[in-house]
């Protein structure tokens, strides 16, 4: 029987994805001697492979099973953690990720990066079989050669009366292996059969190596008590001899490894002075490839069994509301009045919970986010030669899937700047009395209906007056303004803002942070600032728990209702005739406080009949969306209530000034309007407006000479 | 009565037993609408639900023909009105005015999409040699749309194409 495994693939490469990512965050936390880490790691990669070579993605086999044959030697504890192992395997598990990322989006990856990689890996393995260990060579192997370390053989088969004159020859081993590295292999040929063996009798003999500057005479002394009840040979092993050019090899190949490394690394910077380049373009988005992502990304959500139990508990519940209100219908009548109510409150009970149960499914703990933070801060102040300790908080939180997803860049965005602006070098630090080792600290936490995401570091600050003097040379401030901190911590989204003196790869293109406050507000969030010089700054960004329900004001417009997000409203008022002023034009403005808002009809940007054509019977209400205020005439304000947001691009397409729509207690379909997009879209009828009158005032014109020369 | 004889009024399947109950027939059904006197079809298996009309909400700044959106069971679906599309016969709306919504799957994107018309006729069962080719000048409605034509009877029956009526042109604000 054959078995289709395609439809495994799916699940094949999500799990591997779970599998990198718990490898990378493993490996960052890896220390000496850690055997659980080691063996979680080992395991990922063990699954991973296997799964590949079920599958037949025969690259992620072969490049995985070099990647396991280096973590066994560390399992087994044949090869010490060294802090070049870890890069390197870091750099196989972005490899990996390569591979099986190709495979998803079925393209070919860059094979460059995996052959370096791959070679990097064999080397690393290579060395350690030649060597006795990667420390030997890592470590010493230039001193080696100058200090003559030599290898010696040593045949130890003693008498099999030794262990009865009182000596144990691990005592021998332990001071062999004080003067440098042995190993041994016990020979177990003189074993005889159980029954035979007699306890107090020693019938192992031993072949030891010995790599160390020991003389002979050194080693000999170690045997010194044991002398007369053993055989003993003592050899320089034969291709000590050889040792001069075994050296020169070793060296050889370190050489070849520093290259390759450096290689890597060169191709490693590329690919970030690439990424951000690509940052750069942020205002025409990256092209094709993030569409196939985003249809990729579709996918699944892994949902904890407790919270699936609470939605089936709700449902047998709701059959139970809706079996006793059928059996109500059956034969009604008015003295079952209560017994409706009550039913009926029960039901709205249940629906609340099941949809509060169904929200939480699309809820993941933000460390989805946060997990790719700590590779990021490790590879970051590797680069930058800062040493930076991160700190994360609140990793339980739970945040939207939708959010998390749209705000992960966003918060790189500001994990970097937090590294390059933030933390100062070291000399500056331990100048201020400060550790030398920087903080960054990323916290999460719910705060009311949102979800607040800090991050913080101890650095030098924001330098409130180059921020104010760059925004002087920019022209978006003149010398006069005085700002509070808030707003000139603001300065710092304008678009092409930067006050770093010196371009760095990592961030300080002034480009970015625009782009980090226009995702964070399309996500209906907002950004703010906090610095204190010398102390360090914290950006607060706060989201909004879900995209899939807003509170809303629901308003009405001739007899079609629309929904205004309530987190956009500054105030509804009743407009006050003498507040109301005409400005060139037909342009009506009111004045609310120190502002002059401009009033924007609903009825005449969509085309729609109203009761009310005339502000001064009509009800107002302020809204803000970008930093602009504007008034939306609506004939009546109704409920304020929670909506469910309907796309309408999926069977339609994206209507202008209309964010979604959803469905109403009465079943109707109600539209969502979308504040920016209404500013946006009365900016354009304003210039569409003025081109018309120009075109009027031309024609007029021409008409007018035509009429002067006949 | 001999039981032999008993058995061979018994209706044997495929013989003509299930005659009259045609859609168990080889072919293809098309549901039958009229758009003011003609008729026209489309693949039933396309058909989501037939409903009643309803006055939609209205989408902002679209054409005339888009009447606005519906809600079906939690989707909203757009409702075009095809007698103002293809501009065929008067647009009144009163009891037998009804609404096909069809869903077309195409390889990016599945649509669910109301159309009103103005009375469902008739189901057919056409088999695909019977579709002739629709002629190519004339007429109000534009030629992608039309699959074919195909005679019911004194009648003649344009089957419009699924997948054209299912792309709905974007549009820009007037």
């Amino acid at each position: 029987m054959s078995v289709d495994l395609s439809q495994f693939i799916p699940s094949f490469l999500e799990e591997s994805f779970e599998g990198l990512e718990l490898m990378e965050s493993s490996l960052l936390n890896l220390e000496q001697g850690d055997d659980e880490t080691i063996n979680s790691i080992f395991r990922a990669a063990h699954s991973i492979k296997g799964g590949a070579g079920t599958f037949g993605f025969n690259a992620v086999t072969e490049f995985t099973h070099l990647v396991e044959t280096l973590l066994d030697e560390m399992r087994d504890g044949r090869r010490s953690i060294e802090q070049n192992d870890v890069e390197i395997l870091l750099e196989s598990v972005d490899c990996m990720r390569l591979l099986i990322e190709a495979i998803r989006d079925e393209t070919v990856c860059d094979t460059n990066k995996i052959t370096e990689t791959s070679i990097l890996l064999e080397h690393t393995l290579a060395i350690d079989d030649s060597a006795s260990s990667s420390d030997n060579l890592d470590g010493h192997s230039a001193s080696d050669s100058e200090n003559g370390l030599s290898n010696w053989k040593i045949l130890f088969i003693p008498e099999h009366h030794l262990v009865q004159t009182g000596n144990d020859p691990l005592f021998l081993f332990n001071a062999l292996a004080d003067l440098g590295e042995l190993t041994l292999a016990a020979n177990c040929k003189e074993l005889p059969a159980l029954n035979d063996i007699d306890a107090e009798e020693l019938y192992l003999s031993w072949q030891l190596t010995l790599s160390s500057k020991a003389s002979e005479a050194e080693i000999k002394e170690v045997f010194e008590w044991v002398e007369d009840e053993c055989q003993l040979t003592i050899t320089k092993d034969e291709t000590s001899d050889k040792v001069a050019t075994e050296e020169v090899k070793t060296t050889r190949g370190s050489a070849n490894e520093s290259t390759i490394t450096e290689q890597v690394e060169s191709k490693a910077e590329q690919k970030i002075s690439s990424t951000i380049s690509a940052d750069k373009n942020t205002s025409s988005p990256a092209p094709e490839k993030t569409g196939n992502k985003a249809k990729n990304d579709l996918g699944s959500i892994r949902v904890g069994v407790d919270k699936v139990d609470s939605l089936i508990n709700l449902v047998g519940e709701l059959v139970i509301t809706q079996s006793m209100l059928s059996e109500l219908g059956n034969d009604f009548d008015l003295s079952k009045v209560e017994k409706l109510n009550s039913g009926l409150e029960e039901l709205l009970q249940n629906t609340k919970e099941l949809q509060e149960s169904v929200m939480r499914i699309r809820m993941l703990p933000i460390s989805f986010a946060f997990n790719r933070f700590p590779r990021l801060v490790h590879d970051l102040s590797k680069k930058t030669g800062k040493d930076i300790e991160l700190i994360l908080k609140g990793e339980q939180t739970e945040l939207d899937k939708t959010v998390m997803e749209q705000i992960g860049d966003p918060l790189v965005h500001l994990v970097r700047n937090a590294v390059d602006h933030g933390i100062e070098p070291a000399e500056a630090r331990i100048a201020a009395g400060k550790s030398p080792k920087g903080t960054i600290t990323l916290n999460a936490y719910h705060q009311g209906g949102s979800i607040v995401i800090e991050i913080n570091d101890d650095g030098g600050g924001i330098n409130r007056q180059a921020v104010f003097e760059k925004a002087l040379e920019k022209g978006i401030v003149d010398e006069n303004t005085t700002l509070t901190d808030p707003q000139v911590f603001d300065l710092l989204f304008e678009p092409g803002f930067s006050t770093a003196k010196e371009l760095s790869d990592i961030s300080g293109r002034g480009v970015g942070m625009d782009v980090v406050k226009k995702n964070i507000q399309s996500l209906g969030g907002r950004i703010q600032v906090e610095s204190e010089p010398g102390k360090g700054s914290t950006f607060r960004v706060n989201l909004p728990l879900t995209l899939a329900i807003l509170d809303g004001q629901l308003v009405r417009v001739g007899s079609e209702i629309y929904i205004i997000p309530l987190i956009t409203i500054v105030e509804s008022l009743q407009p006050q005739k003498d507040l109301i002023n005409r400005v060139s034009g037909d342009m009506v403005l009111y004045r609310l406080r120190e502002d002059n808002v401009p009033v924007i009809p609903i009825y005449s940007l969509f085309n729609i009949s109203s009761e009310f054509k005339d502000i001064e019977s009509s009800l107002l209400v302020v809204v803000e969306a970008d930093g602009q205020k504007i008034g939306l005439m609506v004939d009546d304000l109704l409920a304020q209530q929670q909506v469910v947001i309907k796309s309408l691009n999926d069977n339609y397409q994206q209507v202008e000034g209309i964010s979604g729509a959803t469905i109403l207690g009465d079943g109707s379909v109600a539209m969502i309007l979308d504040v920016s997009g209404i500013i946006s879209m009365a900016h354009k009828k304003s210039e569409i407006d003025q081109q018309h009158k120009k075109n009027m005032q031309l024609k007029a014109r021409q008409q007018i000479s035509e009429g002067a020369n006949c | 009565m001999d039981i032999q004889m008993l058995a061979e009024e018994i209706p044997v399947e495929g013989e003509h037993s299930l005659e009259g109950i045609d859609f168990i027939t080889s072919g293809e059904q098309y549901l039958a609408f009229l758009l003011g006197e003609e008729q026209y079809a489309i693949d039933i298996l396309c058909v989501e639900e037939i409903r009643s009309w309803e006055k939609p909400t209205q989408i902002p700044n679209s054409p005339n023909y888009i009447k606005g959106a519906i809600n079906m069971r939690g989707i909203i679906v757009p409702i075009v009105d095809l007698r103002m599309k293809f501009d065929i016969g008067n647009v009144i709306y009163n009891e037998t005015t009804v609404v096909i919504v069809l869903t077309v799957e195409t390889t990016d994107k599945t649509r669910t999409i109301g159309f009103v018309v103005d009375a469902v006729s008739d189901v057919l069962n056409v088999d695909k040699s019977e579709i002739k080719p629709a002629p190519t000048f004339g007429g109000c409605v534009p030629q992608n749309y039309l699959e074919g034509l195909v005679n019911a009877g004194d009648n003649v029956v344009t089957i419009l194409n699924v997948k054209a009526l299912q792309a709905v042109e974007p549009h820009q604000v007037s």
